[in-house]
């Protein structure tokens, strides 16, 4: 078992550094970079050799591989730099940022798990034809909504129209209520699609036959055999989909004018913030990454078929 | 004052039975007006190959056909009550508790993630039939009682954790939990290798005697049927051809069908005198030679190694048929794939028309496959479901020879043709086809490259009857023809005695007995190959024969 762990953690500490290094290429390969564009501004009225001196101040001129030394080494010591165009540090502006996008990205996350959950069993227990094959196609309907359309169409009907949730000053919790419905529907989509089809899968597995001749329901057959058969497969998926949350999340604070991490990637792409990118892309890979290892990991406590074996190669 | 014996009311009474199937608009009608019952404490068999309409029959009693199938007509009487249309809601308190299920393949019967004693105690929660404080006690009897050794541990274990045998234990443990009227046992063996086989139906003879409960066996096997069975239902086609004691059946069948299964099954046939065959001294033609075969794996928990194969030898003369017998486990597979090459020994010398195979490497090993062509169990998984007949049985030109493409073409019409199968059939692709002519391809594609040595890896064992001793037939013939070796390994003794020559007895990895078939059957020689040769079913016939 902790050889697999140690095998596991290695190839995450691959994906982060890969991550890193292809971002800051990227980022490096582009024309300009943030101080000129803040500072070459003519409204400024800054000289040249003033231009060049702020430049080796934020150490921008010094040549590329040092600055990709420089800038592992202070990664790694937890300094992700400075931001050009705040004018603050890297790590504070995600402190202030990521909070608001961890409550929207995990609220939207459960709602698309349930969202899911009711659509499949419902599509599963329904003895009506009509009724199953409505469900069915609501997951091909949910994906094709853009998230910005949804989220405005949202605002329209239930805070203007219908006055359920206001827009001027709203609680904490009021405040989140249509973004995490505007980011977990486009969620719930291919999570409902999946889990229908494990569902029927395991519907036709013979142990399922031997659980209705012991004169089991079908709720029953549902709930207490079927349901955790048919979630281990979908569980792949579900960490496939962080990223389908972050890009969601980027759209859905643009939207909703929330203060995440989703507002701020916006402005720093704008504004060629490269330091800022950099770490949030750094940050959206170990966000991949720790949540593909727990889905590793909770492989075996569902399946106890792999339980022996991650033993076994102990 | 006498008192005559009043007969007990049947258990089961099925009349008039049709089942059609929803097959896109249409229906298509699987079981035509059956009728049969089942007395209290009787075995009834219904026995049938495969599109017979014995499983759905048997479904429909328990209330579970396919979601597309339904009952036209008729009435299924249990205790007199017709279940035929009951609901979901009202078949859920009949069933496990006045019919149960052994289903087919115990190896996905049980729920993976489950343990064996929640799979169990389930049925009594499900019925509120016991306090949950003495489900476990009841569990842990029941284990004990279907013949698992250290009930309290396999209660905690997993499916996986359990041989097949014991799998279907702890099926038939939940079957009898509740002492149900009838046990619907649908192909409950066809899975198991036959030493377990017969141990799990004298296991299911004993509870019926001990509880009276009324036993519906389905089988394809009519050796399993009549050893078991006091009454006899014979399916073709959805329709019964007939029906009556087992013994009045065997002994005189009415109809032509059950004369032809009855002809067709090998457990049945009286032993074809072969002339003897055996690898003779002197004149030494012997195409497959194994000395000393040895292969060992390292062992799933890293400790220690694991010898599936060990001091294995033997040696196949030019032109006969060698079986290599043994059950799960016993190192067959891992005997062939190092004898075609797709494995190396530990240790020990193949030979293969005089070719040293373990030494082979790259192109050599290559060329080397053309000497030796396997046919596989599964006539389904080996063909590519993509490919037409015609491609499937040319790729293994393409690979060797370089054949001009009208030659080819002829080549492969040939052969088809010399299998057996009609012309119009080369265009299709394999699941169109019947299992029968799928097995035909692949001897097909087998021959197409002119081997010495075909390797026939169960390769009957998934056919019914009637089609197997076509098969069987066609094999014969091809050997005598073309002059072939045939390395077939089989766990159906009844098969192997009728084809070949010589037989290698495999257990654990270890040869136990060889050498000419019929006196190893007349004579067997460790007490293994005599259990073996008891297992076969159909003994009871044989005997009366």
């Amino acid at each position: 078992m902790s050889a697999y762990l140690l095998n596991r953690a290695a190839q995450a500490l691959f994906v982060l550094w890969a991550a890193f290094t292809i971002s800051f290429v990227l980022l490096q390969a582009m024309p300009g970079d943030a101080v000129l564009i803040k500072f070459q501004n003519p409204d400024l009225g800054l000289t040249a050799a003033q231009v060049a001196e702020i430049r080796s101040s934020y150490a921008v001129d010094s040549p590329v591989v040092v600055q990709y030394l420089r800038t592992i080494g202070n990664f790694l010591t937890g300094n992700f730099g400075y931001s050009v165009q705040a004018g603050v540090p890297v790590g504070s502006l995600l402190a202030a940022h990521l909070p608001a996008t961890l409550m929207l990205a995990t609220l939207g996350f459960l709602l698309a798990s349930v969202l899911a959950v009711i659509i499949a069993f419902l599509s599963s227990l329904t003895p009506l034809a009509w009724l199953r094959g409505a469900l069915q196609s609501i997951p091909s309907l949910f994906i094709s909504i853009p998230t910005f359309w949804l989220g405005i169409m949202l605002i329209q009907i239930f805070s203007f129209r219908l006055k359920l949730v206001p827009v001027i000053n709203p609680g904490p919790w009021q405040e989140l209520i249509l973004p995490v419905l505007t980011l977990a529907v486009p969620i719930s989509a291919p999570l409902a699609q999946v889990l229908v089809r494990n569902i029927d899968d395991a519907m036709t597995r013979p142990f399922v036959a031997v659980a209705r001749a012991k004169g089991a329901s079908r709720f029953w057959v549902l709930s207490r055999h079927v349901a955790k058969n048919a979630l281990l497969p979908t569980l792949t998926i579900a960490g496939v989909l962080l990223g389908e949350l972050i890009a969601g999340a980027v759209v859905t604070e643009t939207v909703f004018g929330l203060n995440g991490i989703g507002g701020l990637t916006e402005r720093a792409v704008g504004s060629q913030d490269a330091a800022v990118l950099q770490a949030i892309v750094v940050l959206s890979a170990l966000g991949f990454v720790i949540i593909n290892l727990a889905v590793d990991l909770l492989y075996p406590v569902l399946d106890p078929r792999l339980r022996t074996k991650a033993g076994a190669a102990a | 004052m006498t008192v005559v014996a009043k007969p007990l009311p049947p258990v089961l009474e099925v009349e008039g039975l049709c089942i059609a199937y929803r097959d896109g608009h249409a229906e298509r009608r699987a079981v035509h007006d059956v009728s049969f019952r089942i007395n209290p404490g009787e075995v009834v068999a219904l026995v049938g190959e495969s599109g017979s309409g014995k499983t759905t029959t048997a479904q429909s009693i328990i209330g579970l056909l396919a979601a597309n199938g339904r009952v036209e007509s008729g009435s299924i009487k249990l205790n007199g009550t017709d279940i035929a249309r009951w609901s979901d809601r009202q078949l859920d308190t009949v069933r496990g508790v006045k019919i149960s299920l052994v289903p087919q393949d115990p190896g996905s019967s049980l729920n993976p993630i489950k343990t064996i004693g929640s799979q169990i105690g389930e049925i009594f929660r499900i019925h509120g039939a016991l306090h949950s404080e003495e489900i476990e006690g009841r569990v842990l009897s029941l284990l004990a009682r279907v013949g698992l050794s250290e009930p309290a541990l396999r209660a905690r274990q997993y499916p996986h954790e359990l041989s097949g045998g014991m799998r279907q234990r702890v099926l038939i443990a939940i079957a009898i939990a509740l002492k149900p009227q009838l046990i619907i046992a649908d192909e409950p063996t066809s899975a198991l290798d036959v030493t377990v086989q017969k141990r799990i139906l004298d296991l299911i003879d004993e509870l019926r005697a001990e509880y009276g409960t009324s036993v519906l066996l389905v089988t394809h096997d009519l050796g399993v049927a009549a050893d078991r069975a006091d009454r006899l239902v014979v399916l073709q086609k959805g329709r019964i051809q007939e029906q009556d004691a087992a013994g009045v059946i065997l002994a005189a069948p009415r109809s032509a069908y059950t004369r032809q299964l009855l002809a067709d099954a090998p457990s049945f046939t009286a032993p074809v005198k072969r002339p003897i065959r055996s690898p003779g001294v002197g004149v030494q033609d012997d195409v497959v030679v194994v000395e000393g075969l040895v292969r060992e794996f390292p062992r799933d928990d890293g400790r220690g190694r694991l010898c599936a194969v060990n001091d294995l030898s033997f040696r196949v003369r030019r032109g006969t048929t060698h079986a290599i017998v043994g059950e799960s486990g016993s190192g067959k597979t891992t005997t062939i794939r190092n004898i075609v090459g797709f494995d190396k020994p530990t240790a020990g010398r193949i030979e293969i028309d005089g070719i040293e195979v373990s030494g082979l490497k790259g192109e050599d090993l290559r060329q080397f496959r053309r000497k030796i062509q396997l046919v596989y169990q599964n006539p389904y998984g080996s063909l590519d479901p993509r490919q037409s007949v015609l491609q499937i049985v040319t790729e293994p030109l393409l690979n060797f020879s370089r054949l001009a493409r009208a030659d080819r073409e002829e080549k492969v019409r040939t052969i088809l043709s010399r299998v057996g199968l009609p012309e119009d059939a080369l265009l299709r692709r394999p699941h169109a086809l019947s299992g029968g002519q799928r097995q035909r391809v692949a001897i097909a594609r087998a021959l197409v490259l002119d081997p010495q040595v075909v390797v026939l890896d169960e390769a009957v064992s998934a056919l019914d009857v009637s089609v197997q001793a076509r098969i069987l037939d066609l094999l014969a013939e091809l050997q005598s023809d073309l002059g072939l070796t045939y390395l077939f390994v089989s766990h159906d003794l009844a098969v192997v005695r009728q084809i070949s020559d010589t037989v290698s007895v495999l257990k654990d990895g270890r040869l136990v007995e060889g050498g000419v078939v019929s006196e190893i059957f007349e004579a067997p020689s460790s007490e293994y190959t005599c259990e073996l040769i008891n297992a076969i079913p159909g003994r009871t016939r044989r005997a009366a024969a």
